[in-house]
C-alpha cells in the first residue's frame, strides 16, 4: 500500500487533516506527519520528512502532501537524500493540502499504485466546491 | 588567501554572530512581505550550526561546509533552510576532502552555492530572492579574479549590496511575498539581505586574515 507523509508548517493543520482522513479510511493507510520545527516553531524540517518517508514506506511508494513554500523545498531536499529504489518511489503531489490528502488516502486505501494515488490528489484541483 | 578548517570555523561563527545581531532587522523586513520569521529562523539555524561545528577543526573544509548545510536544513524551519542548506552542501561538495582553501577554491565554493540555491528555489535573478544578492556577487568575484582577492572581495560585496537594494524595486515572484504581488514593491527582500550579511561577514574575515 502507498504511504503518505503530510508536510505542513503547522502540526495542527497536519493533525486536523489526518483526523479528517482517519474518519474515512481508518488505520488502513500508513500516514505520518512531518510538521513544525523540533523546537515548536511553525516551519518544516527536511530531516524529519526523510524519517517519515522511511517510516510509511511499505514497498509500494510514498506520496508527500505539502502546504506552503518551504514544505515543497524540504520535501524535495528529503527525496534527494533517499537512496534508490525508494527515491524513485517517492513523489510530491501538486495539490491542495486538505482535499488532496483526503483524495489520496481514499485511493491508497483501495491498494492503488503511487501514480494513481498521486493523480487522485492532483485531480481535486479540477473539482468545483460550488458544483 | 589560505583558509584552513580552524579559520573556516571562525568565519562561520562570525557569520552566525552577524545573523544574530541582525535578527530583529531581518524579521522586521520579513514581517512587511512574508511570515515575519526570517531573522528568528536564521538565528536559530546558525546558533545550532556553531554548536555542531565548534569541535570539527580536525575535519576537512568540505565536511564542515556540508555539516553547516545539513544543520540549516533541519533547524531553520522556513524556505531559507533548504535554500541555504543546499548552498552550503553544494559548496562542501565543491571542496570535498580539502584541508586548505585558496582563492580558486573560494570561487568554486561560491559558484556551487549559487547553483545550489538556484536549483533548490527554481529561481532566477529579478524575482526578489537571495539570488538577487548572490548572483551579482559571484559574477563579480569571477570577473575580478585577476585583480586579486582583496579587490575581488570588496567588489563582490558591493555587488551583493546593490543587488539587495535592487530588490526594493522589483515584485516578488517566489515564496510567501509572491502572494502580495505588486504590493511587495518598495520592500527589501529579507533573503537577499541575509545573503548580503553572510557575504559581508565572510569577506571581512578573509580580508582581516590577509592583513595579519
Amino acid at each position: 500500500m502507498v504511504g503518505i507523509v503530510l508536510v505542513s508548517h503547522s502540526p495542527r493543520i497536519a493533525e486536523g487533516t489526518l483526523d479528517l482522513v482517519r474518519q474515512m479510511v481508518g488505520d488502513k493507510v500508513p500516514i505520518e506527519i512531518a510538521a513544525g520545527t523540533s523546537d515548536g516553531r511553525l516551519g518544516t524540517d527536511a530531516a524529519a520528512v526523510e524519517k517519515k518517508i522511511r517510516k510509511v514506506h511499505r514497498g509500494d511508494g510514498v506520496l508527500i502532501m505539502v502546504d506552503l513554500g518551504s514544505a515543497v523545498l524540504s520535501a524535495e531536499f528529503a527525496i534527494e537524500n533517499l537512496e534508490e529504489p525508494l527515491r524513485s518511489a517517492t513523489a510530491i503531489a501538486d495539490a491542495p493540502f486538505v482535499e488532496g490528502t483526503v483524495a489520496a488516502a481514499v485511493e491508497a486505501s483501495f491498494g492503488k499504485s503511487l501514480a494513481e494515488v498521486r493523480a487522485a490528489a492532483e485531480g481535486v484541483k479540477a473539482y468545483s466546491k460550488l458544483g | 588567501m589560505a583558509v584552513d578548517s580552524v579559520k573556516l570555523i571562525d568565519i562561520i561563527k562570525v557569520i552566525a554572530d552577524k545573523i544574530t545581531e541582525n535578527k530583529e532587522y531581518l524579521t522586521q523586513l520579513d514581517s512587511a512581505i512574508g511570515d515575519a520569521d526570517h531573522g528568528i529562523n536564521m538565528s536559530k539555524g546558525f546558533r545550532t550550526v556553531v554548536e555542531k561545528i565548534s569541535d570539527m577543526s580536525e575535519k576537512d573544509c568540505g565536511t564542515i561546509l556540508k555539516t553547516v548545510g545539513m544543520t540549516l536544513v533541519s533547524t531553520v524551519g522556513g524556505a531559507s533552510g533548504p535554500l541555504y542548506g543546499t548552498a552550503f552542501m553544494r559548496a562542501g561538495q565543491a571542496v570535498a576532502g580539502k584541508h586548505q582553501l585558496d582563492f580558486n577554491d573560494l570561487i568554486s565554493v561560491m559558484e556551487a552555492a549559487l547553483e545550489g540555491i538556484k536549483y533548490r528555489g527554481k529561481a532566477e535573478k529579478g524575482e526578489k530572492t537571495i539570488v538577487d544578492a548572490l548572483e551579482p556577487a559571484v559574477e563579480t568575484l569571477k570577473l575580478c579574479r585577476e585583480e586579486g582577492l582583496e579587490t575581488a572581495l570588496r567588489e563582490a560585496v558591493e555587488a551583493a549590496r546593490r543587488g539587495m537594494e535592487y530588490t526594493k524595486e522589483i515584485v516578488a515572484r517566489k515564496g510567501r511575498a509572491s502572494y502580495l504581488g505588486e504590493r511587495s514593491l518598495g520592500h527589501q527582500d529579507p533573503g537577499a539581505t541575509s545573503c548580503y550579511i553572510i557575504l559581508e561577514a565572510m569577506a571581512t574575515q578573509l580580508l582581516d586574515d590577509k592583513k595579519s
